[in-house]
């Protein structure tokens, strides 16, 4: 594609965004002469470079799409809702063309004759019925994809480029002419196209205005431009009030990744030199290494900020998106965003852009009632959809909130119950807002209807997901017929992160710190100790039991045999808490996150590698990934209200529990209440056939059932039995030993996803298998039917 | 007639050669890390003057018996793919050789699949053959997967 095309495309596509969110506010305001000047001003530039490049069909629509908002400027014609719309649909046709143009290095055929038409009709002043017009959908994506760049100092909107010539006024004829003079310009870096442009300029232009032909033909290179604006306005004195003048220039942001690169580079090798020094006597290098070290450091935070930019940037789709949306639904909503200037890395900045997108289309569809509603309920007509950001320690917070009517906690209760999330029960002991995070599980979807803006399959799982990969959380709080708030923290760059290097099987790993909640030391002599159900490692941590993922093990690392002290790291992933086990805590480091090759990404446990002070190449784990390893063990919730139900559920009613011991492993506990009858019985008077046991038990044959299929019934002896009866039958599971009949409180902490087990309690300080009672009846039913007819499964009960 | 340049190297005692110009720098795979959990050809990442390198073993690659132990130090060769950096480790490295595209051949028809697919033709040299391999699908995340 022509350098000068793939140029004009970047830039216009800012320009195109700053339209969309500025007709949104003239619309609003049709009285704010500064908007409507700047928008006039940004499709002028369009249209005027489109005219050096000789792209007619796009200078047509822009021509007839800058008549009328002169009408409006003059003041000729009113502002209506219809004329904006017709506006915004010229824009969105520029949009289609330019995306035509991106994709072909070609203007695409079309005919914009019936849009040109009733711009002009509509700028005369006749009606116009615009139904007939068509929105154009427009691709999602930034206009101009293959050239990555990076504004490094957002421009503000009042000091865009000056006006093309032809349709000046005289104060802007003299300002062009002042910029002609002031020529800050000319320290342009890539002056080669500029020259071409000059060479080509006079052609398009039919109106002779020599003086000021050459200094505004240089219009599509933006930064000699702004620079000459600047000027202009310094020169002018700034009639919007003095906006501090930005210089700015476009850097690719492989240039940018590549300094990244180098001064991490720097930081390393720094590092070795202070290491080196420390170790001398000799101390000549002490003070210029010392220097050294400072400057880098700076050069390295330098660095970082030219790769931050202003969340303003990924909000700027909003307020059209938002008036759409308004007109769609009929709703009226007002869109209020504060801490536009929060700035965070740009790489985060994209990766948050279609969650947030996502979220503010959701508050307005689903969150805000229709107006009719809101005034019956006594609630201003207006809906709110409002977006925060801010910093808060190493992190931005976002927040989205409406004020409309709240989660449906019913629904969702319902929902959750019948996609078999949770058991009636289950749900029926949760606080509404661990009800209303079932939001963010997979396919999980309350709206009744599928809309044409929302439910299209990006569920809150998708932007949970999102969220979650670049270290970040979300969580949201819902009152009913008050509005939603969703809460989003996120690391303010992914590109340097503060990491635990940790040890584990003879190698290092670093674990981001962000996600590290507290460090626990265990062993043998240590306040802790690891305990082990079945094959499940857990901790007893301040009476909860947290489980546990043994790093070295899961990296299929050769174990390592000696007892060291061992360091269990409790990770918090969104709500998910389990303990990493590691041999060591080495170290905390700054790192350089980079990227792992592709041929490795199939290996989802690291998110990427970094490089040490000693130049020594770590991988760096991610806990996300991770705790898929903890298993599907019930997630240990944090929040105080978690707590205190837990809490208030201990301070029931105490049970009476069987204790024994079956199969090895942990003690194994069932409520008292479910046993029918305790028996010893002598192990040789049970029958087996065909690999089955059975008992001559009151005349009939009772099934026994052993806890697990691994491992069988005594031989010899005395075997205890517990008899459980069902509806109409009994049946026995063979144990090892009966150890104790205790009262306790019940709180079952972990859900293995294994049959016969419904979790992991403490009772009496000792962590027991919940035995489940129905899953071993329901075996003992199926040996009923084996053996009889289902009508004769008449045992006399007790 | 255009004459291009190939780096020639060994791997299991065959002759391999590399388009010189996908070939950026000839090093020591020093100071491995061993990625855990990955493909059995990944021989590990290193650091090579601030970049991350993925090292990987063309011996396991190509299906041949591994190095013996009293092997000299192997050597691995710069290639980038997909903008991502990999070393080739190889046996050594012979000599730049100017090869003419005319006598290019394409493979033999009856290499095992894990070679067919690597290699894009054979030079017949004097002495021997001379097998070009494509770094491409070498080092390819897809292509491993096939094989």
């Amino acid at each position: 594609m022509d350098d000068l095309i793939a140029e004009f495309l970047t830039e216009t596509a800012e320009s195109l965004e700053v339209v969309d969110s500025e007709l949104v506010k003239f619309e609003a305001n049709p009285n704010e002469r500064k908007t409507l000047d700047n928008i006039f001003r940004l499709v002028h530039t369009i249209k005027g470079t489109c005219g050096f490049l000789g792209l007619g069909r796009l200078e047509a629509v822009a021509h007839a799409g800058e008549t009328l908002l002169g009408r409006f400027r003059d003041g000729k014609l009113e502002v209506t809702p219809t004329a904006v719309t017709l506006v915004l649909h010229s824009i969105d046709r520029i949009k289609l063309i330019l995306n035509g143009l991106e994709q072909t290095g070609n203007e695409p055929d079309g005919d914009d004759d019936d849009l040109i038409s009733q711009l002009e009709a509509m700028a005369e002043g006749r009606e116009v019925a615009i139904e007939t017009v068509q929105p154009v959908q427009v691709p999602d994506r930034p206009i101009n994809a293959d050239i990555p760049e990076v504004v490094i100092a957002e421009v503000k909107p009042e000091l865009e480029r000056p006006l093309r010539p032809g349709e000046v006024s005289l104060d802007e004829l003299e300002a062009a002419f002042l910029a002609a003079e002031a020529p800050d310009w000319m320290s342009d870096p890539e002056p080669e196209p500029v020259a071409e442009i000059k060479a080509e300029a006079p052609k398009p232009e039919t109106k002779p205005e020599p003086k000021v032909e050459a200094p505004v033909a240089v219009a599509p290179k933006a930064e000699p431009v702004e620079a000459a604006s600047g000027a202009l306005a310094a020169a002018l004195g700034d009639e919007n009030g003095g906006i501090a003048t930005t210089q700015s220039i476009r850097v690719s942001v492989d240039v940018l990744e590549g300094l990244m690169t180098l001064v991490s580079e720097m930081v390393l090798t720094r590092n070795q030199l202070l290491q080196i020094s420390r170790n001398r006597e000799d101390s000549a290098f002490a003070t210029p290494l010392q220097r050294l070290s400072t400057l880098t450091g700076e050069l390295q935070d330098s660095v970082m900020k030219t790769r931050m930019q202003p969340i303003g940037a990924a909000w700027k789709k909003l307020p059209r998106l938002v008036r759409d949306l308004s007109h769609e639904l009929g709703k009226k909503i007002d869109l209020i965003m504060e801490g536009e200037g929060t700035e965070l890395d740009r790489q985060v900045l994209e990766l948050i852009r279609d969650p947030l997108t996502h979220m503010v289309r959701n508050s307005a569809d689903h969150g805000l009632e229709p107006t009719e509603e809101r005034i019956a309920l006594g609630k201003p007509a207006n809906g709110q959809v409002k977006l925060a950001a801010f910093h808060e320690g190493g992190y931005i917070v976002i927040r989205i909130s409406d004020n409309g009517r709240g989660l449906n906690t019913a629904r969702i209760r319902e929902k959750i119950v019948e996609k078999g999330l949770a058991t009636r029960a289950e749900v029926e002991g949760m606080s509404d807002q661990q009800i209303h995070r079932y939001i963010f599980a997979p396919g999980f979807s309350t709206a009744a209807k599928v809309t044409n803006l929302s439910g299209r399959g990006v569920g809150m799982d998708v932007v949970r997901t999102n969220i979650e990969q670049i270290g970040g959380q979300i969580d949201l709080n819902s009152i009913a017929g008050q509005g939603t708030t969703f809460t989003i923290k996120i690391p303010l760059t992914l590109a340097i992160v503060s990491a635990l290097i940790v040890g584990a099987g003879g190698q290092k790993f670093a674990v981001p710190q962000t996600s590290v909640m507290e460090l626990v030391r265990t062993g043998a002599n240590a306040e802790h100790k690891i305990e082990k159900i079945n094959d499940a490692l857990v901790l007893r941590l301040r009476d909860k039991l947290l489980p546990l993922v043994q790093l070295g093990p899961t990296l299929q690392l050769e174990a390592a045999t000696e007892e060291n002290p061992t360091f269990v790291m409790v990770i918090q992933v969104g709500e998910r808490r389990y303990g990493l086990v590691v041999n060591d805590v080495l170290d905390t480091e700054e790192i350089v996150v980079k990227p792992l090759a592709s041929i490795l990404r199939d290996v989802d446990i690291f998110s990427g590698a970094t490089i040490l002070g000693d130049g020594s190449v770590v991988l760096i784990l991610d806990p996300n990934a991770l705790s898929e390893r903890a298993g599907n063990m019930l997630e240990e919730k944090v929040e105080e209200s978690t707590e205190d139900a837990v809490a208030e559920s201990a301070q029931g009613q105490k049970v009476a529990m069987l204790l024994f011991r079956a199969g090895g492993g942990a003690p194994k506990a069932v409520e008292l209440e479910h046993i029918t009858r305790l028996e010893h019985i002598e192990a040789e008077k049970i029958e087996r056939m065909d690999g089955r046991a059975a008992l001559q038990y009151r005349g009939k044959l009772m099934p026994i059932l052993n806890v697990a299929d691994t491992y069988g019934f005594k031989e010899q002896d005395i075997q205890p039995l517990l008899v459980f009866t069902g509806e109409g039958y009994a049946m026995a599971l063979a144990v090892d030993e009966i150890v104790d009949v205790v009262e306790d409180f019940l709180n079952i902490e972990l859900s293995p996803d294994r049959p016969g087990v419904r979790g992991t309690a403490v009772i009496t300080g000792r962590a027991c298998e919940i035995l489940d009672v129905d899953h071993y009846l329901l075996r003992g039913l199926a040996e009923h039917a084996r053996r009889q007819p289902a009508q004769d499964l008449i045992t006399e009960a007790a | 007639m255009s004459i291009r340049d190939y780096v020639t190297l060994r791997v299991g005692g065959q002759l391999f050669g590399v388009d010189a110009a996908r070939v950026h720098d000839v090093f020591h795979p020093r100071g491995l890390t061993p990625v855990p959990l990955s493909r059995t050809e990944i021989a590990g990442v290193l650091n090579l003057r601030g970049r991350i390198v993925t090292a990987v073993c063309a011996r396991r690659r190509l299906g041949l018996s591994p190095r013996p132990a009293d092997a000299p130090e192997p050597l691995a060769i710069g290639l980038e793919v997909h903008g991502d950096s990999y070393g080739l480790v190889i046996d050594s490295v012979d000599e730049v050789l100017k090869l003419d595209d005319e006598k290019f051949h394409a493979p033999p028809g009856n290499l095992p699949p894990r070679w067919a697919e690597v290699i894009v033709g054979v030079y017949q040299l004097e002495k021997e053959l001379l097998i070009v391999l494509d770094p491409h699908t070498l080092l390819d995340a897809a292509h491993l997967k096939a094989a």
